[in-house]
């Protein structure tokens, strides 16, 4: 999973119809000490996240596990907000 | 699956509930002479691995699948614990 920070929204009115009502956010994945790194990702929320928070991302065909994306068109999903992060190197 | 080296933790109060009680790990992936190779990660535990150790993880959706039945949204997991490794 990546660690990431919630940088804006996104919002779609013609989409597919599993994705009406679940909302959309722009991330941009961390490194552990904080530091922005790689490209923006547009990530579904699933944990009621909002812009500033530093979260957890499942990527891939995972992201479809998280609460309510059974079948939903997704690759990214918002599945945690960090509280802390420790790194001993 | 690839091979790491455990260098933190990460604390996640509010998260998906199918994730309660699974432990959240940063790993680092290693190159052949043991240095850093890309981008640290989150990481599941699988197999109670601590920060310090070398591991080998697995990515995808292959992650869940020590926590079967529960199927918990992870896309990387720590599945064993490396006693030793060399190249012959």
């Amino acid at each position: 999973m990546l660690l990431a920070k919630i940088v804006g929204t996104v919002v779609a009115t013609r989409k597919d119809p599993r994705l009406v009502s679940n909302k959309l956010l722009v991330v941009r994945p961390i490194d552990p000490r904080g530091k922005a790194e790689g490209n923006y990702l547009v990530a579904v929320d699933t944990v009621d996240a909002g812009v500033g928070e530093t979260v957890l991302v499942v990527s891939g065909s995972s992201a479809r596990m998280a609460s309510g994306m059974k079948d939903v068109p997704v690759d990214a999903a918002i599945v945690g907000i960090i509280d802390a992060i420790e790194v001993s190197e | 699956m690839q091979l790491a080296r455990v260098i933190g933790d990460v604390v996640a109060t509010r998260k998906d509930e199918n994730l309660i009680g699974i432990k959240l790990l940063v790993v680092q992936p290693l190159t052949a002479d043991r240095q850093p190779a890309g981008r640290p990660l989150v990481a599941v535990d699988a197999v109670g691995a601590g920060v310090g150790e070398e591991v080998f993880f697995v990515r995808g959706k292959e992650a869940s699948f020590p926590f079967y039945p529960a199927e918990p949204p992870v896309d990387a997991g720590i599945v064993g614990i490396v006693d030793h490794w060399d190249l012959g």
